[in-house]
């Protein structure tokens, strides 16, 4: 995997002594990954493992025996499947109107020069860099203030609200790199602005706009701390983890896991697959 | 489109205006009402009423200081050993990571698909009192017999360390990518030797990833509570806990406001400080 050929020739150069040396310095960096790549996946690897887990009563964090019942019967717990299909749907509409609001203002920040554009980016940056209990905590004031009944509609736009920054943060990564000659040659060949957007610039920054999509889709489901103090009574999947982890942990909450998980790597590893298409081999 | 075609410059306000009024609505007003709520009096049975209530800051203070120090104390920890395992492997991945580097950013977010709660449940199920990791440390010693790993400081900063680890790699690794690699080769071209070359070349121009990575560690570390709960005791209680048990056991709206505030506050500070230290111009030069 590592790409030893690149060293090489500098190596080649040198003393005995000082490329057993870079030989060392070189296989201990990769040594270090691999165990930090370790550490990264060995609880992914236990929550796999742990949904096929038969546990002796009520909590899975012994392992007891191996049984496929969890996964033929992943909703078999009371309340998994509504607060599962809870989730699905906030995370459906929040990514939806988060990827639509955050795009028209990523392609704001990049193909547009204009007075407050620095100020801008620096109020896009805020959400992300503020606690999640802190932008809770102050919706759930302000839906306290104004009598706002908690619920399904708070939670919607709690999601939308901190997903719009990564949005945006996402779709202007990809249009930064985007060659504006495309859009120039479409507009010498006579398309007027809106064409030359349909045509051109909206299938190339689409694979953006679709990684936005999923990154808010993903944070959405994943959304614990603000979801849990604007939910009221409604129970998304991870309210759901933390109800139940005060008195249960069903090992059904380990086949939900691992499901998110694969669905969520394969659709990263197609998109993945499609910029290796879309570039020539080789460049990286 | 000819009103718009005679009005070039209003257009990027056009497609602004929509996301950043939602965010004005949604972001910005609440902190107005956490601010306003923060200064109310009154309990949950009588309602609440703003009075310039001061005293829930004082309050607030007086009693959480321990929370709030070990809050910032677990998150500084945390943080520099997140830029201890993550500086090499973000260095590894985009220098020696060839073709195969998308793949590999795949694991360092891998633990992001992992629903937060489960794989924190997870690190229980690894630090478990009869678990596997526990057992060694015992036998080798270096755990006492009625030695634990759950239920510890060690525990909560683990956890929190491998939460936030992925938000320090990937903008460690999206500055040491875009990283000249001429400038480096003509570094060493110039007799530096390879610890110089780094020291003197790639470390300075990844300071803007250290600097990202840091912030997006540090500040929501510092606000966590998932962590201290499900792998910690009370004692390891931080200002996260004792602001959601207001809010959603206690129902002491002002006082959970005031703390919150404060938290944004310290942070700010915190954050102003470090922006100071590391030297803002060659940060967005």
């Amino acid at each position: 995997m590592t790409t030893a050929a690149e060293t090489l020739p500098a190596a080649r150069r040198r003393s005995a002594p000082a490329r057993a040396l870079a030989f060392v310095r070189h296989h201990t960096l990769t040594v270090y990954a691999m165990l930090a790549f370790a550490y990264l996946l060995l609880p992914i690897a236990v929550v796999v493992a742990f949904s096929f887990n038969d546990p002796i009563g009520r909590f899975n964090f012994a392992w007891q025996g191996f049984t496929l019942d969890n996964w033929l019967n992943p909703f078999g717990y009371p309340g998994l499947q509504d607060a599962i299909e809870l989730s699905l749907v906030i995370a459906v509409l929040a990514s939806f109107f988060a990827t639509v609001l955050g795009t028209l203002i990523g392609l704001a920040l990049v193909r547009y020069s204009f007075r407050g554009g620095a100020t801008t980016n620096f109020f896009i940056f805020l959400p992300m860099t503020t606690p999640e209990i802190v932008m809770g905590a102050s919706l759930l004031t302000l839906f306290l203030n104004l009598g706002a009944e908690l619920g399904f509609g708070t939670i919607l736009l709690a999601h939308i609200m901190f997903n719009i920054s990564y949005v945006v943060v996402t779709v202007r990564a990809r249009l930064v790199g985007f060659d504006r000659h495309l859009e120039e040659a479409a507009m010498d060949l006579g398309a007027n602005e809106w064409t030359t957007f349909r045509k051109v610039t909206l299938p190339l920054i689409a694979p953006g706009i679709f990684a936005a999509g999923l990154i808010a889709f993903a944070l959405s489901v994943d959304d614990f701390v603000i979801t849990y103090l604007v939910a009221g009574g409604d129970v998304t999947f991870p309210l759901f983890v933390w109800g139940a982890a005060r008195v249960a942990v069903p090992p059904q909450i380990n086949v939900i896991g691992t499901a998110i998980f694969l669905i969520a790597v394969l659709l990263m590893l197609f998109n993945i697959l499609f910029q290796w298409r879309r570039q020539p081999k080789g460049a990286s | 489109m000819t009103l718009l075609h005679r009005h070039r410059w209003a257009i990027p306000y056009l497609l602004l205006l929509p996301g950043l009024a939602f965010l004005a609505l949604f972001f910005v007003v609440p902190i107005y009402y956490l601010g306003n709520t923060s200064l109310q009096e009154g309990s949950i049975f009588d309602g609440y009423t703003f009075t310039w209530a001061w005293s829930n800051y004082t309050d607030a203070i007086t009693q959480y200081q321990s929370q709030f120090l070990r809050s910032l104390e677990y998150a500084g920890i945390a943080t520099v050993i997140s830029m201890l395992v993550g500086y090499p492997l973000a260095y590894w991945i985009a220098f020696r990571g060839g073709r195969w580097k998308n793949l590999l950013l795949l694991f360092i977010i891998g633990p992001f698909f992992v629903t937060y709660l489960i794989r924190t449940l997870a690190w229980k199920t690894i630090l478990e009192d009869q678990g596997f990791v526990a057992d060694t440390l015992r036998t080798l010693g270096l755990l006492g017999e009625d030695g634990r790993l759950l239920a510890t400081s060690t525990a909560v900063i683990a956890g929190i360390t491998y939460n936030y680890l992925p938000f320090m790699a990937l903008p460690l690794y999206v500055s040491l990518e875009q990283i000249d690699r001429r400038l480096i080769e003509a570094a060493q071209d110039l007799y530096a030797s390879k610890v110089r070359a780094f020291l003197r070349v790639t470390l300075p121009l990844s300071l803007p990833g250290v600097f990202a990575g840091t912030l997006l560690t540090f500040i929501p570390a510092a606000g966590d509570f998932i962590n201290a709960q499900l792998l910690g005791t009370p004692r390891q209680f931080m200002i996260g806990n004792v602001i959601q048990s207001k809010f959603k056991v206690i129902a002491d709206y002002p006082e959970a406001a005031a703390l919150s505030f404060i938290l944004m506050a310290a942070i700010l500070v915190a954050v102003l400080a470090y922006t100071r230290l590391l030297g803002t111009e060659r940060l967005t030069g």
